[in-house]
């Protein structure tokens, strides 16, 4: 044995310093030969440990499979030890040699009929294991056999044999009437086989959620209830997990299971104590408040819970997991318990964190005293997330404990001053909720935070002081230089800043009119002019909207009482907390996630609830018909509106979303328009005829996007001039591509970053993506799925991403695009839906495509045609466009035009004017005539356009802009 | 279920792999060492999932003990697996080490193939499994022999075996506790409880029942109030409350729920019978007054005083004081009236080692700390002070009233029985703030 260790230590030695080449052509060949040489010894001695040779190569994952034969031929021995070795070669090798495989089935044949019941087993055991078809039609009669052995040991061995062949060939197990047998064993004499019996049962019935398999009625719960008492700690998981799965008829029969499980409660064994607190957890729902049992059971559960903390450490992470569920469940069962939650110095970090969630969770006025001082001595420990926890922890409590926000207030002002940089921006984070919760209470400390404003680097810390210098700018005597000191790298800030400074600005504009015009209108056309980002962009408008037509009502709005912030923050929604309470001790009450999130298949998809306490006697599981995709089952009631967004996504579905975003209310400034191009304007858009329905877009003056240019109201407060800078409104669009610009940030998206762009080449639309996983586990089966959309843009073949994704890579990724898919309009015309799906979960973002690239190769049209079109179509669907700062030449214009496929068709000059007349189709077989007017000298040109669907008018325009001027 | 267990050195090289499930490939081998081993941050989470699949890991010295599934699996039971399965390595070959797995390992093998079917666990007694899983084979049993090994592997009583013959029968019980403490700078008690456990040797012969009582308050009180007390008052001084407790698989819950009596068939040999808590009335053996003074930027002066806080006639040992130092310290000055304190750098602390302390005695350390100047603005975290010792009774104030041996079947009786009761206190994480 000894020497053979050395053997196995020297082959792992090899196996690690050479690589894979050199290794298999020398060593390995000579090796494989002497072993099968040592294999084919008469010595039984040497057979056994060429055998044990061979074991070991495979452990290190060396490919042994040419020695199939000569192992198996040392298969007929009565050395049990033996034996036993080859069939561990057996299970790992069958799979790939299923021809000789089949020389062992008469082995196993004949075993199964020894008189030993531990080799009897054994065969049976081993021969479930190997996964060929062959072998599998052999297994069934001694099976059968088995499942009636006399010896108990055998039949709880066939028991678990019936679920291996479920798991290779249901039907197979179907035929031969296996499940009726396995039925049967609920009743064995023998408790093991019992518990065997159940877990293969629970088991197959999770793949067949209608099939009643485990037909759970009185008299079976009662045979379960006596096993419980008699088998193993293992047989006891089996039986409580799936007791949790029965409904009881009413509070009696509830009563009475909970009475006899709760003994388990003092198992030495965390799983059966877990398991135990799941059927109690359950069936309590069940029971009337006002019975002195409820109460009497309610106490019950504490102290088996609060001893699973004296557990070794993984188990303590699991048992804080499922207390956390319980707690947002059942709060009076830990509610006097918040000691032993206390953070001891030398927990692992995951068993802090969670304490720590717990003990905010447990806070309340009783305790709160203990936990304040408490949470103020882990906000100086090492650990960075711990103590950002704690800070974070330190707020909750003043949300939460209304008594306790002064003295949280205080202790946050205390970490302030420690001046560490991270305990200071959390605490910012934090000190902005509490203001919200209490306002006008606290502003005295104002003065404190601001003095911190430069070490603040984080997005989330910097947007929390920049609202908190709006919301109170009356009482900050130089809020304006310090919101002025944000917005010189406005750029550069995260979206979240830009967007909060945007805001604070319009406050503090509105609370001092007379100093901040200047930084209104600064920080407005940054927001509208320079800014790449639609949300940016949108609310830049409506401010600017608002300011210029009724100060008054942006008073109102922008300066509204806001609504407090809830107490509890980061609850489990109600629908998901049931389903987790059912799960108790397993992975998903782990991960706080439906198994259908982590499982893939049929397995897990079902749903479970708990039962009304009224005892209304409801089916528990209530199976979702198919839904293939596990991840399509993300708990819908926790984001209704994505949760439609993404049916309608995933399905293709072709009726109109109703709640989800696509089309959302026409705002007030295009509000005629609009109404009419759901109407007929739709039509032409996709019907792409040219003669077709001239009676379209009647009241189109001015195109919608187009706001600022609609403002010609007067309005007193100089904001006027700032007005005509509203041109260009910069889509982020390039030349031919514009460049990729992040569609789908990492925070959003569990650590997918997406950016890209799209562009034409060689006539197919491409969209060109950069994959990032920014996570710390691997990406792998990616899809990706579009809304319906305005051109029925569809991508043409799958997502191509062929190796997984490692945390910190980055993928290029081609996607090639048709115009075949569903249709629908949308707002604005380019935006684009996708749904992006990995193995971690489904993200959706928009971005918006330019639609030169619809623009076709065949655009170009006769100049006769050019010109009977151009009269035909109405004057009212003409649209004037100024592009500004163009220093191109008439003719350098043209073919920059040309490689998008805008087709010059005739070119006039007019008292040194040049037009170009210029044609270019769309997809869906739109044409688009223009005019270009380009006056050299001037570095102002006007386009104008001319289209039966004037709606894509604006959107051209910017494609015209975003070509000429790259 | 689970779907297949890797063992790994420290490395992350794979010393044994059993896959039970299909779904289960090789490259989950590769994606543990990559994701979770050479992973170059701490561990956050003993439960991993990579790629839809979930790990669950123990770690013994530097071995690593991975479970794999991709089912929603129960996650505790896993947990309590790989405790087992550890627990029988130890029991067979001693220690966990990269050696002994290597030279036991298809010895593993073979036990991963009888406790873990299909991924359910089995019988995982250490004593039921030495009957038939040896290294020596099982050859030459008879049929009677056979048929008693499974039925005991099956049987409602798979730890014990029958026919076990002593000619001297022996029991030993040890009361082995943990006393843990977080006691503010004040002297004020944070949180303290005990977590004891009774662990014991049974030599006994035959399918003995036993009978186990202690000072139980519950109990007593029951006992009281059913009449012939002869003084309550007494009583319930030398009764304690405790909090829960869980029990080795032998006893008879159903009993314990109705009766509260521990009733069972030991196991043979060494075993855990039971683990409690207490937080009431706990004997704290020792008190730590501590006194840090910051003198200016550069210099700690650091005064601590222990007093032990039981019986004059009792001893106490292996008393450890550790006084956390921070980490720019640069030199330390130990003056200690008992016992031998030193600075170790490398951990940051000032050990102060006591080798007894009779009761109700008081002893003191003073220390001065330079420090190195920083221009670190984060202040010093301060841990907490710890103390390690070891008492000789128990601090929940726990006693064993008697354990009581009935064999029918063999001819001896409870009298005959030698009984050995021993208790132990030790600290567990016994911490004064300063």
């Amino acid at each position: 044995m000894q020497e053979f260790a050395n053997q196995l230590c020297e082959n792992r030695q090899f196996g690690f310093k050479m690589t894979d080449s050199k290794y298999f052509t020398t060593t390995k060949k000579g090796e494989i030969f002497e072993l099968k040489a040592e294999l084919n010894s008469d010595k039984k001695e040497k057979k056994k440990e060429a055998v044990k040779k061979v074991i070991a190569s495979m452990t290190v994952g060396k490919d042994v499979s040419a020695l199939f034969p000569d192992v198996v031929n040392c298969m007929q021995t009565d050395n049990l030890e033996l034996k036993k070795l080859v069939y561990l070669y057996l299970m790992n090798y069958a799979k790939s040699q299923p021809d000789m495989a089949i020389m062992a089935v008469n082995t196993f044949v004949k075993d199964c009929e020894d008189p030993n019941p531990l080799i009897r087993a054994l065969a049976v055991r081993t021969m479930g294991c190997i996964r060929v078809d062959k072998i599998t039609e052999y297994l069934c009669e001694p099976l059968r056999k088995c499942l009636k052995d006399e010896d108990p040991y055998v039949r709880k061995t066939a028991a678990v044999c019936v679920a291996k062949l479920h798991d290779i060939n249901a039907q197979l197990v179907e035929d031969q009437g296996f499940l009726d047998t396995l039925k049967d064993l609920i009743s064995d004499s023998n408790p093991m086989v019992v518990a065997n019996a159940v877990a293969a049962l629970s088991e197959i019935a999770e793949s067949h959620p209608n099939s009643n398999l485990l037909d759970l009625n009185p008299q079976t719960i009662n045979k379960l209830l006596t096993a419980l008492n008699e088998c193993t700690e293992w047989g006891q998981i089996f039986i409580l997990d799936c007791l949790a799965n029965y409904t009881p008829r009413d509070d009696r029969e509830s009563q009475s299971i909970c009475e006899r499980v709760t003994p388990r409660l003092s198992h030495a064994n965390s799983a059966v104590v877990l398991s135990a607190v799941k059927v109690l957890m359950k069936f309590m729902e069940m029971l009337p408040k006002d019975l002195d049992y409820y109460g009497t059971l309610l106490k019950k559960l504490a102290p088996p819970l609060v001893t699973l903390l004296s557990a070794e450490p993984e188990l303590q992470y699991v048992a804080l997991r499922n207390i956390n569920l319980i707690v947002q469940r059942r709060p009076e069962i830990l509610k006097h318990e918040m000691k032993v939650f206390f953070v001891k110095y030398n927990d692992p970090i995951y068993v802090k964190l969670e304490k720590l969630d717990i003990m905010i969770r447990l806070a309340s006025q009783a305790n709160i005293a203990q936990v304040l001082a408490e949470l103020k001595e882990y906000a100086t420990e090492v650990d960075v997330d711990f103590v950002r926890k704690a800070v974070r922890a330190i707020g909750r409590c003043a949300i939460k404990v209304e008594q306790s926000a002064e003295r949280c207030v205080s202790t946050l002002l205390d970490l302030i001053q420690t001046k560490v940089n991270y305990v200071v921006q959390e605490a910012i984070v934090v000190i902005k909720d509490i203001f919200r919760k209490y306002p006008n209470k606290y502003e005295s400390v104002i003065g404190t935070l601001c003095e911190n404003l430069d070490s603040l680097d984080e997005p989330e810390a910097r947007a929390a002081m920049i609202w908190i210098v709006g919301e109170y700018a009356e009482r900050i005597d130089n809020a304006d230089e310090l919101l002025e000191s944000f917005l010189e790298g406005f750029h550069d800030e995260s979206t979240q800043v830009q967007l909060q400074l945007l805001t604070a600005i319009v406050k503090l504009f509105l609370k001092k009119p007379t100093e901040t015009q200047e930084l209104v209108q600064q920080v407005l056309s940054l927001a509208t002019q320079d800014s790449d980002n639609p949300d940016l962009r949108d609310r830049g408008y409506i401010y600017w909207r608002l300011l210029s037509t009724d100060p008054v009502a942006a008073k109102e709005v922008v300066l509204a009482e806001k609504p407090l912030i809830s107490e509890e923050t980061d609850l489990i929604e109600p629908t998901l907390l049931e389903e987790l309470i059912c799960h108790i001790g397993t992975l998903a009450s782990v991960y706080h996630k439906p198994p259908s999130a982590f499982v893939e298949g049929s397995r897990g998809v079902q749903h479970k609830r708990l039962a009304g306490s009224a005892g209304s006697g409801e089916s528990v599981e209530s199976p979702d018909a198919g839904s293939a995709a596990g991840a399509s089952e993300a708990p819908p009631a926790v984001i209704p509106s994505q949760g439609d967004l993404l049916g309608d996504l995933l399905n293709l579905d072709l009726t109109p979303p109703t709640t989800a975003g696509p089309p959302p209310p026409p705002s007030s400034g295009m509000q005629m328009g609009a109404m009419d191009l759901l109407g007929g304007g739709l039509d032409s858009l996709l019907g792409g005829d040219l003669g077709g329905s001239p009676a379209m877009g009647a009241g189109f003056a001015a195109p919608p996007a187009a706001m600022p240019a609609s403002f010609s109201a007067p309005v007193s407060s100089g904001l006027d001039d700032l007005f005509d800078l509203g041109g260009g409104v910069g889509m982020p669009m390039g030349a031919y591509s514009p460049p990729k610009t992040v569609w789908l940030p990492a925070m959003k998206a569990k650590g997918l970053e997406i950016s890209g762009t799209f562009a034409r080449r060689a006539g197919v639309i491409q969209m060109e993506m950069t994959l990032t996983n920014k996570a710390m586990s691997v990406m792998t089966d990616f899809a990706i799925q579009f809304n319906r959309n305005s051109f029925g843009l569809a991508p043409a073949g799958p997502l191509q991403v062929l190796s997984p994704l490692s945390p910190n890579q980055s993928i290029e990724v081609t996607l090639p695009l048709n115009t075949v898919g569903p249709v629908m309009k949308m707002d604005p015309l380019n935006n684009l839906q996708v749904a992006v799906k990995n193995n971690i979960d489904v993200f959706y973002f928009s971005c918006q495509y330019p639609i030169s690239m619809l623009f076709v190769e065949d655009g170009k049209m006769e100049r006769q045609v050019f010109l009977a079109t151009w009269k035909d179509i109405p004057n009212d669907n003409e649209s004037q466009f100024q592009i500004k700062d163009c220093h191109l030449s008439s003719d350098a214009s043209s073919s920059k035009l040309q490689g998008s496929n805008i087709f010059t068709i005739a070119k006039r000059t007019v008292e040194g004017q040049d037009m170009l007349y210029q044609s270019m189709k769309l997809t869906n077989g739109i044409w688009l005539l223009a005019e270009l007017r380009v006056q050299t000298g001037n570095p102002n040109y006007t386009v104008c356009l001319k289209c039966r669907a004037p709606e894509v008018s604006q959107c051209v325009f910017q494609s015209y802009e975003a070509v000429l001027k790259n | 279920m689970i779907g297949g267990l890797f063992i790994y050195n420290h490395k992350g090289e794979v010393l044994i792999s059993r896959v039970y499930r299909d779904d289960i490939g090789r490259n989950a081998v590769d994606a543990f060492r990559v994701n979770v081993i050479h992973a170059r941050q701490q561990v956050r989470s003993p439960v991993t999932n990579i790629a839809r699949t979930s790990f669950f890991h123990v770690k013994r010295s530097n071995i690593w003990l991975a479970a794999v599934t991709k089912q929603n699996v129960n996650a505790a039971m896993v947990f309590e697996f790989l405790y087992k399965m550890c627990d029988v390595m130890t029991a067979y070959f001693g220690k966990i080490s990269e050696e002994n797995i290597k030279n036991n390992f298809v010895l593993i093998y073979e036990l991963l193939d009888e406790i873990l079917d299909f991924g359910y666990p089995q019988n995982s007694e250490t004593g039921a499994l030495k009957t038939f899983i040896t290294q020596q084979g099982i050859k030459g049993q008879t049929k009677e022999e056979q048929s008693q090994i499974t039925s005991q592997v099956t049987g409602q009583i798979g730890w014990r075996r029958e026919g076990i013959k002593y000619r001297r029968n022996e029991l030993f019980l040890d009361v082995l506790e943990s006393v843990n403490l977080l006691m503010s700078p004040q002297g004020q008690v944070l949180s303290a409880h005990v977590s004891g456990r009774v662990v014991m040797k049974s030599y006994l012969s035959g399918m003995p029942e036993c009978k186990f009582g202690m000072n139980d308050k519950i109990v007593i009180d029951k006992q009281g109030k059913g009449g012939a007390s002869d003084d309550p008052g007494k009583s319930g001084k030398q009764s304690i409350a405790i909090d829960d407790c869980t029990f080795h698989q032998c006893v008879r819950l159903s009993k314990f729920d109705s009766e509260r009596s521990i009733s069972f068939i030991p196991p043979d040999g060494e075993y855990e019978l039971m683990r409690y808590r207490t937080t009431k009335d706990i004997i704290l053996p020792f008190r730590v007054i501590p006194l840090v003074r910051e003198v200016g930027r550069t210099k700690l002066e650091v005064k601590v005083v222990i007093k032990s806080n039981f019986k004059p006639s009792l001893l106490a040992q292996k008393i450890e004081v550790r006084i956390p130092t921070p980490l720019n310290t640069s030199g330390v000055q130990v003056i200690c009236m008992k016992g031998k304190a030193k600075y170790k750098a490398s951990e940051n602390a000032i050990v102060w080692k006591i080798k007894r302390m009779a009761g109700m005695k008081e002893s003191q350390i003073s220390a001065e700390i330079e420090l190195l100047p920083t221009n670190d603005k984060k202040k010093w975290a301060r841990p907490p002070i710890s103390m390690n010792f070891e008492v000789p009774f128990a601090p929940s104030g726990l006693k064993v009233r008697y354990l009581k041996v009935f064999e029918s079947k063999l001819n001896y009786s409870d009298h005959d029985v030698i009984k050995w009761v021993r208790y132990i206190g030790r600290s567990g994480i016994y911490e004064t703030r300063c």
